[in-house]
């Protein structure tokens, strides 16, 4: 029963709970036996606390007792490492936070108890969410669960590789510039990155706090929706968060399957060029060929100022990392270096020894691009770009519904790999970073394997807060094929 | 050669509001260490800022009273530097749009004497912006503990013009601002609690030269006297090393008030880069017209224009008024005993004098006092009837004061009321007329003084409950008669 329980849906489990087949409880154990079983060799989990969950199952089994399940009521959901929940740690996989325990609940944490869930474990990441692989963790590298020698993807690979090898129902993470996206296609499940203010960004440990986005990770496009319409909404900690009603995403997604529309899809030639790996093109193709058969309109869109928009990604992200990363200096929590003799050393032996390389890369970065005189050159040529990227995308949306497109140029690629050169690394949110710059909702299905067996991502890219039609667009083409019922043989 | 000496303060001014800038943490002055924090002042992973409308309502109001252009939008950027005091090691303020520009505070200089008004002048504001206050680092024998109490307060930066050129003038400014911010509610402007701090930007250059000399910023001035002696005691420094063939170097300096001397904190060089940028967690907020329009409806009066008012409408010397305008409330107090009264200069009188004289001994606020403006309104009708007499009426008013009775009720307890039977009083001018022949032969020989030894065994034997006019008037009519 254990394993068809572990790759269970969210909708499956909630009518299974509901019909009292099984408890929260019952549930929550069986995720907890499988991470005991799998994690040793996935290592998507930082840390989890089962007496924690196994109480939050039991106080959720009374609550459905007394009639008052919420909508996620039971669901074990993982949290990245970087989402903070009272009692816990928080540590961003880094050694900076390794012995932070946090004292309060983010809003999205709030509003997954609000909800019923089961906050579980705290999931793995590129350290302060710099990466896209994993490996940036100061804790150890997660592994693909297709592949364990082989990158989850990242910095939310934690939070993927949880989904995909069936220790946590569905997960958060948080997308910067790809974050769920990129690494939901590399482990063969569903991320959703929301339009940027949609959901609260109220402790999530910032990196760039004009990009940053919480998102769902799932086993279904519906899933990754009744999370989303959980989390979602104004909060008014969070001044960047939307004065938006959160609509019924299930009810909108059914109403538009209903409707038969046939949408119109946008293919932008400038995604499908050099660095397009064959297998991932062709899978992306034979996806775009169902929409057709499905009768969508495919058309060819351009969006000409993509070739900048990874520069741009890394000023304007390293600049607000420079400054978002200055509060962790050794004074008030955190690591403080155990040869620091005086306040200057505090900060330098502290912040030396308690970021990793790629962390550190950035913060220098950033605060060059900040620098009087530099200002100019690059943070604000960079805002400029950004303002043309975006408006890229909406002149597209005058003529299409949504754009689809790879979601990775490669499928998971070997450990070690791109380690040495963070230029290949960078590349490879391409696909991925020009929806944050335009703080677009984009969201990742599993598309396809390579002959290897490895996943493959599909991206649909949307409009500013309507979610509802990205999600009904990606759901058309899930229901016509059955990657998801693929497992991996961990 | 003689010298001009060119001065420009920036004031930062704490505003007076329930909550921190950015959270709802409380804002306050005198609370144990670290007890006036949560997760967002103490700069925890993942905490957002959002921004405090009734801060922004206030430097508004204080930029509106000031005349400055009040922006469209308030923006907020990052100024970036590494300090203990600083809990997210950048400092949440407001670079290039700051909500206010222009302005100008009115001040007036020194008259020549104590009771002759001084020349006012107009000094000329760069902008008004709102920014963040820091911590307090407490340093001890080998360690330093900080205190966030203070931090994330929201904290108000005045800048003026480089328009004034003396200490007494720096002074005047200062004494003009913090009236206006007392007036507007926005601050108490409590030097000693950190709610106004001041450091001056001073020059000097050959009087009548038009280009700016180098400056020197002076820091810690921690009292409107100490600024006054600190600017004294840098344009003193900067023209004995012009005048000693030296330059002038850009620079920082220290001033200790205790010692009256300054020291070198940092040059030029080693100024920092703040890398300033827009703050990506606060969106911009429109300050529409009818925002302006509403925080215009509760600006008040602007003391200098009161102080102008009082002398007009009431008749009220300038010695008093600038002793009632500059506390809103004392004026209030006033205005109201005025009213009550309809005696208004007999009331300043009251005020100034023996109502500031008993707070002052009994270090009260105007706010505890039990002397309220019914109370000297009836004080002064008393008089004006004559029923007490001016000394019984002091008596009175110590009584008043620690009591808090109605003036009548202590008259009646005291048997204060001034003898009106005039029977009585004839009876006494004729005994004391005609125990002293001498006088009345000195008198009548066109000597005046001569009345008062008529004087002083009437109020004896009144047992000083005599109104000394009617003494005075019973007096030249027996004698004349």
């Amino acid at each position: 029963m254990s394993e068809e329980l572990n790759y269970s849906t969210i909708s499956e489990l909630s009518g299974r709970l509901h019909r009292r087949e099984i408890s929260s409880v019952e549930l929550m154990q069986a995720v907890i036996a499988r991470t005991r079983e799998v994690d040793g060799r996935v290592r998507a989990f930082n840390s989890f606390d089962e007496p924690d969950a196994l109480a939050q199952a039991r106080a959720s089994d009374e609550r459905r007792a007394a009639g008052k399940a919420g909508p996620l009521e039971g669901i074990p959901v993982g949290l990245k490492d970087v989402i903070s929940v009272a009692g816990q740690p928080l540590t961003a996989s880094s050694r900076m936070l390794e012995n932070f325990v946090s004292p309060y609940d983010a809003t999205v944490t709030c509003r997954l108890k609000a909800a019923g869930a089961l906050c579980w474990g705290r999931l793995n990441l590129d350290e302060f969410a710099m990466g896209s692989s994993t490996e940036n963790s100061a804790f150890g590298t997660t592994s693909n669960p297709w592949d364990l020698a082989r990158v989850p993807g990242g910095s939310s690979g934690g939070s993927a590789a949880a989904v995909a090898a069936g220790e946590a129902v569905a997960a958060l993470g948080s997308d910067t510039g790809g974050s769920i996206r990129q690494p939901a296609a590399l482990c063969g499940v569903v991320g959703l990155k929301p339009s940027y203010g949609r959901v609260s960004r109220y402790g999530l440990i910032a990196f760039a706090s004009s990009l940053d986005q919480i998102g769902p990770f799932a086993r279904s496009v519906e899933d990754a929706a009744s999370v989303l319409g959980v989390i979602a909404g104004h909060d008014p900690r969070d001044s960047t968060s939307v004065r938006q009603d959160v609509p019924d995403y299930a009810r909108g997604i059914a109403e538009l399957a209903k409707s038969g529309r046939r949408w119109k899809i946008g293919i932008p030639k400038e995604y499908f060029g050099e660095g397009l790996d064959p297998e991932v093109g062709a899978a992306v193709q034979a996806a775009i060929a169902e929409y057709r058969k499905l009768g969508c309109e495919i058309r060819e869109v351009s969006l000409p100022h993509t070739k900048y928009a990874v520069g741009a990604y890394y000023i304007i992200a390293t600049a607000e990392c420079s400054s978002n990363l200055a509060r962790y200096d050794g004074v008030r929590y955190g690591h403080r270096s155990k040869d620091a003799r005086d306040a200057l050393d505090i900060y330098f032996k502290s912040r030396a020894e308690g970021f990793g390389a790629e962390v550190k890369r950035r913060i220098i970065l950033g605060t060059y691009v900040l620098s009087s005189g530099y200002y100019d050159a690059y943070y604000l040529r960079a805002q400029k770009v950004r303002t043309l990227i975006r408006r890229d995308f909406l002149d597209a949306y005058r003529e299409v519904d949504a754009i689809v497109t790879p979601t990775a140029p490669t499928p998971a690629f070997l450990k070690g790999e791109k380690a040495a050169s963070p230029l290949a690394m960078y590349l490879n949110d391409i696909y991925t970073i020009g929806v944050n710059l335009a703080g677009l909702p984009g969201i990742s299905v599993p598309c396809g394997f390579t002959k290897a067996g490895l996943p493959i991502g599909l991206q649909v890219i949307g409009q500013p807060f309507r979610e509802t039609e990205l999600l009904a667009v990606a759901r058309a083409y899930e229901e016509r094929s059955d990657w998801r019922t693929r497992r991996p043989g961990l | 050669m003689t010298y001009e000496a060119v001065i420009g303060l920036e004031v930062h001014v704490q505003l007076k509001t329930r909550s921190k800038m950015f959270t709802r943490a409380q804002a306050g002055y005198g609370f144990p260490e670290n007890t006036l924090t949560d997760p967002v002042v103490l700069a925890l992973p993942g905490t957002l800022p959002v921004m405090n409308k009734e801060a922004l309502d206030k430097i508004i109001r204080a930029g509106l009273l000031l005349g400055c252009d009040i922006a469209p939008v308030c923006k907020w950027d990052r100024k970036n530097y590494f300090y203990p005091d600083s809990p997210k090691n950048y400092q949440i303020s407001q670079y290039d749009q700051p909500i206010c520009r222009g302005g100008e505070v009115e001040i007036e200089l020194p008259g020549s004497a104590r009771n002759i008004m001084g020349e006012h002048r107009r000094i000329a504001l760069t902008r008004i912006h709102l920014e963040e206050d820091v911590g307090k680092l407490n340093h001890g024998e080998g360690e330093s503990l900080i205190d966030f109490n203070r931090a994330g307060t929201p904290l108000m930066e005045i800048v003026s013009e480089p328009v004034m050129h003396g200490a007494d003038e720096a002074f005047a400014y200062l004494t003009a601002l913090k009236a206006v911010m007392i007036y507007g509610a926005i601050s108490d402007c409590d030097m000693e609690k950190g709610q106004l701090r001041c450091d001056a930007n001073i020059s000097i250059r050959p009087a009548g030269a038009a280009a700016l000399g180098t400056k020197v910023e002076l820091k810690n001035l921690n009292s409107f006297s100490f600024v006054r002696d600190g600017i004294a005691h840098e344009i003193a420094r900067q023209t004995a090393v012009v005048s000693a063939g030296g330059k002038v170097v850009q620079e920082t300096r220290d001033y200790d008030g205790q010692t009256g001397e300054s020291k070198s904190l940092r040059s030029k060089e080693m100024a920092h880069d703040y890398r300033y940028f827009p703050d990506p967690d606060l969106m911009p907020v429109e300050v529409g017209a009818e925002w302006k329009a509403a925080v215009r409806a509760t600006c008040p009066e602007l003391p200098f224009d009161r102080q102008r008012r009082l002398i007009e409408q009431y008749g009220v010397p300038y010695t008093i008024t600038s002793v009632l305008v500059p506390d809103r409330e004392l004026g209030d107090f006033f205005e109201e005993a005025a009213r009550l009264s309809g005696k208004p200069q007999a009331a300043a009188n009251w005020i100034a004098n023996d109502l500031l004289r008993e707070l002052g001994a009994a270090k009260l606020a105007l706010a505890q006092s039990k002397v309220r403006p019914q109370h000297v309104a009836g004080l002064v009708k008393l008089v004006e009837d004559g029923v007490i007499l001016s000394n019984a009426a002091k008596e009175v008013f110590v009584d008043m004061f620690q009591t808090g009775e109605t003036p009548e009720s202590v008259v009646a307890r005291k048997g204060l009321k001034a003898e009106t039977n005039l029977d009585e009083l004839e009876r006494w001018c004729a005994e004391s007329i005609a125990a002293n022949p001498r006088s009345v032969a000195d008198y009548k020989g066109g000597k005046e003084s001569a009345l008062n030894a008529f004087k002083g065994p009437v109020m004896r034997a009144a047992k000083g409950k005599a109104d000394p006019r009617r003494v005075d008037e019973m007096l030249r009519r027996l004698l004349a008669g």
